[in-house]
């Protein structure tokens, strides 16, 4: 018998009896997204801007970031600041990107997260290789908790996904938090209206 | 128990000598358990989560097996190749296979409970294949050849000093550099040349949907996604019981998750891989490694809900003055001392008595598991089965014969106090161990039931 | 309402005082009280070492000295968890199963069955409270630190009616002391690095006595405080609930 089918067996032969699975019928309060969404992006690290139009995002990069380094974005509006074509490239050739300039579907009011799909990123490792990263997040797209983060995304077809949350950090040296451990050292997000 | 391998008690007496260091040790953990109580205040549906939480995994142990094919038929829908193991060596023979496959002899792992279960990295080692470490707590104890302490803070036992001297031995840091902000772009630094060269990614698993055949990883420093995103090929191994039913389940989970591990409202990455990228390789690796065997056993397998935040570990007044080495297990404090004795009675049958069933770990569980009985469960098992030193055995006897005589146990009492001959002597006659830090009690003129026959009966 | 007062084994031979208050309590507030003379102990001790299939005896002794009372009490939160959980016997299934619903813990039986209003008593003391683990997350008697649930204490209420008492605060409000039965010689270095963290945080915060539902945790932390010489002592709550 293959390990499969001796696994299989063994479960069904040692499982409890059926529980049914439960309602997710957690409260909820939609009031004061956009200020609650800023202040635990703030709280876990992440630089938050409110803004009105493309032209002052690139204008922020502009005063936040050295536009003579390597900027990259999914975003078609920033080609003439960064390199948008990278569909086909070597996720290696990216080793030496400044700043990747990419957005969220959505974005999460409890804890700073911000949903970036496969589809929203030239490559996966774009969010994650870069020194800093600039989230753009549209203002009506800001839910409540995670329970709605994922009903709302429910169905949506992607090979991979995720929730990133403030810049990279780590507190593995007594609990001394750093920033920039492996991925970006700094968030910025735009919550754009 | 032999004195080559030390139990619990030995190796925390060894932990307990440098006392300073035990305070530094424990106010650091209640610290973290301390913001994990913000966290939870911070959200009043925080109890209807973690009994949602329960129940869903309750579920799961109830219906694993379909959840389990239903996952492996998705995953291989979306392009992933899926592995069964039985056991450790199954899975570290898994693994070495799909290295020779690709002639890879160098790769990189990011954090896994599971592969430290099983013993990975040594089995790899021996097989002539370099592992490196990815995240930072778990290249901080590679490069000192330790365990984990912890299974969320892996070098929560080390001190800046420590990891100074260990990065400026492997790292090339100065002599003496000891700040963490330096040590950690040291290790970005020598991780980065990791992340652009090895081919073969290997992660844990936080949670597997059998609904759509996906699996999420969470990490706060991005190392996960660093090295699979690069990687050629990417294989996550998982314990069986990391299924959950749906994806809108993740939105229970991962609101627990690391509100109860670190404080934070989420980790900075939760990332959910789905399909192997173009052009890349994705393995999933199922694992059972004892795990259908706790199933089975109705008192214990509850412990399967577990997530693995570390809450049970921080919260532990044990294992905040002890050390998770001192639980001389893969996964330490009181989780890992319920889920150890399956592996191996004898081997761990010191842990379920290394508590004082204080019960602090059932109520930080984010999946209320009634870890603290389960202890009180085991230690009538290992009992039972005779892993007990036959002394503490004949101790108890004599004790519950005293407790069983009435008269006896009157007339020992005016003796000499009977309780005492029983209560800290059990262990050990010889060498009272109460007395190193205590005194008793001054024993009182008359006992309870002498005043009361005196003063009262008849009346 | 007859009551069986149950003055577990430690507490008859080493703290008679707490057993006499405990007494003398529950006859201020009209209760008839009486002491079987043939209880020993609950077995928690045997059966927290693993050894549960040894207190039969006990067990059956409990059953047959309570099974006549309308309630049991005892000044003693481990104890009374242990029966109420553990409690069998093979003679008599229905008294034990009936007992086990029906032994109190002193503290919420004052507060819970007999729902006191008010009490007469003078401790002019500063005072820390130690939330035996039992007691607290066994009995329930206050509300746990770890939970997201309304705070409450019985222990507390009841302390509230002593003129002249003032409670201190603790940094860890409910830590364990690290008695824990056998535990406190077998995982000797711990238990007593346990105690002294607790009796430490009582002292800083200014405590002269720390005061607790459970002799056991009592016992543990005055052996600490009397190895270090210490001024601060420690007294059932039976005892200042008595004091006059």
């Amino acid at each position: 018998m293959s390990s499969r089918d001796k696994i299989l067996a063994a479960v069904r032969s040692n499982k409890p009896g059926q529980r049914d699975l439960p309602e997710i019928n957690i409260p909820v309060s939609y009031e004061g997204l956009t200020e609650k969404y800023t202040q635990v992006a703030t709280a876990i690290g992440a630089r938050v801007y409110s803004v009105e139009s493309i032209a002052e995002i690139k204008s922020k990069l502009n005063e936040f970031f050295d536009p003579a380094k390597r900027w990259v974005a999914s975003l078609a509006e920033f080609s003439d600041v960064a390199e948008t074509n990278l569909a086909n490239v070597d996720p290696h050739s990216l080793e030496d990107v400044e700043l990747s300039i990419i957005e969220a579907v959505l974005a999460v009011a409890e804890n700073g997260a911000s949903w970036v799909p496969e589809q929203n990123v030239p490559q996966r490792i774009v969010p994650f290789i870069c020194q800093h990263l600039v989230i753009i997040v549209p203002a009506n797209k800001i839910v409540p908790t995670l329970h709605q983060a994922y009903e709302i995304t429910a169905g949506a077809e992607y090979g991979y996904g995720a929730f990133i949350a403030g810049p990279s950090k780590t507190a593995d040296i007594e609990q001394s938090l750093v920033l920039g451990a492996h991925g970006p050292r700094s968030l910025t997000i735009f919550i754009l209206s | 128990m032999n004195v080559e391998t030390k139990d619990h008690s030995g190796l925390a007496d060894i932990f307990n000598q440098n006392e300073s260091r035990v305070d530094w040790h424990d106010e650091t953990l209640w610290f973290i358990r301390s913001k994990r109580d913000k966290a939870a205040q911070g959200l009043p549906e925080w109890e209807l989560l973690r009994e949602t939480a329960s129940q869903i995994k309750h579920n799961v142990l109830s219906n694993l097996d379909e959840y389990l094919e239903q996952f492996e038929s998705n995953a291989k829908a979306n392009g992933i190749t899926v592995h069964w193991a039985a056991n450790a060596k199954e899975h570290n023979e898994i693994v070495h296979s799909i290295l020779k496959k690709h002639n890879i002899n160098r790769m990189m792992k990011s954090k896994s409970m599971l592969t430290e279960e099983c013993h990975l990295n040594d089995y790899l080692k021996k097989n002539g294949v370099e592992v490196i470490d990815t995240d930072l707590g778990e290249r901080i104890v590679q490069l000192a050849d330790e365990p984990p302490s912890h299974i969320v803070l892996p070098c929560i036992h080390k001190k800046k000093e420590e990891i100074g001297d260990l990065f400026h031995v492997h790292l090339g840091t100065a002599a003496g550099e000891a700040d963490p902000q330096v040590l950690t772009e040291a290790a970005r630094q020598h991780l980065r040349e990791t992340f652009v060269t090895r081919k073969l990614s290997l992660t844990g698993v936080n949670f597997a949907v059998a609904e759509t055949g996906e699996f999420v990883v969470c990490t706060n420093e991005g190392n996960a996604d660093m090295a699979s995103h690069l990687a050629d090929v990417h294989i996550a191994c998982m314990g069986i019981e990391k299924l959950i039913p749906q994806r809108k389940h993740l939105s229970v989970f991962l609101r627990l998750l690391t509100r109860s591990a670190t404080g934070q409202p989420i980790t900075t990455y939760s990332s959910h891989f789905k399909k192997p990228r173009a052009g890349q390789e994705m393995h999933i690796v199922l694992v059972d490694n004892g795990r259908t065997v706790q199933l089975g056993r109705e008192d214990f397998r509850n412990s399967l809900k577990c997530i693995r935040c570390g809450a049970c570990m921080n919260t532990c007044p044990v294992y905040r003055r002890s050390g998770g080495h001192s639980y001389h297990n893969a996964i330490a404090g009181p989780i890992g001392s319920i889920l150890a004795p399956n592996l191996d009675m004898k081997e761990y049958a010191d842990l379920p008595f290394a508590s004082t069933l204080c019960g602090s770990c059932s109520n930080v569980c984010p999946v209320k598991i009634d870890i603290h009985d389960q202890l009180y469960k085991w230690r009538q098992v290992l009992v039972k089965e005779g892993h007990v030193s036959p002394v503490k055995a004949m101790g108890m006897r004599a004790m519950a014969l005293t407790f069983s005589m009435p008269k006896f146990f009157s007339f020992a009492g005016k003796a000499g106090r009977t309780v005492m001959k029983y209560f800290p002597s059990v262990v050990n006659n010889k060498l009272n161990p109460w007395y190193k830090e205590r005194e008793m009690p001054a024993p009182p003129k008359q006992s309870f039931r002498e005043w009361y026959a005196k003063e009262r009966a008849g009346k | 309402m007859i009551v069986g007062l149950f003055v577990p084994c430690y507490v008859d031979q080493f703290y008679p005082n707490a057993g006499i208050a405990t007494l003398q309590l529950l006859e201020k507030f009209g209760v008839k009280v009486e002491y079987p003379s043939k209880q020993t102990c609950c077995g928690q001790p045997m059966a927290n070492s693993g050894f549960e299939h040894l207190t039969g005896e006990c067990d059956e002794l409990f059953t047959e000295s309570f099974a006549k009372y309308d309630y049991v009490v005892a000044p003693s939160g481990s104890c009374v968890l242990h029966l109420k959980e553990h409690l069998h016997s093979k003679k008599n299934p229905e008294a034990a199963e009936r007992l086990r619903g029906r032994v109190y813990e002193l503290v919420e039986f004052l507060t819970d069955i007999l729902q006191v209003k008010e009490l007469k008593a003078k401790f002019p003391h500063k005072v820390g409270v130690h939330q035996s683990c039992h007691g607290l997350r066994g009995l329930k008697l206050s509300q746990m630190s770890e939970l997201v649930e309304p705070g409450f204490s019985k222990p507390e209420y009841l302390l509230n009616f002593v003129e002249g008492l003032e409670l201190i605060n603790l940094t860890r409000k409910d830590e364990c002391c690290g008695f824990g039965g056998t535990f406190c010689v077998a995982e000797e270095a711990v238990s007593s690095k346990m105690g002294k963290d607790r009796v430490a945080d009582h002292v800083q915060n200014g405590a002269e006595y720390i005061t607790g539902a459970d002799l056991s945790c009592l016992m543990h932390m005055e052996g600490i405080l009397r190895r270090q010489k210490s001024k601060v002592k420690v007294v059932h709550i039976a005892e200042i609930l008595n004091a006059e």
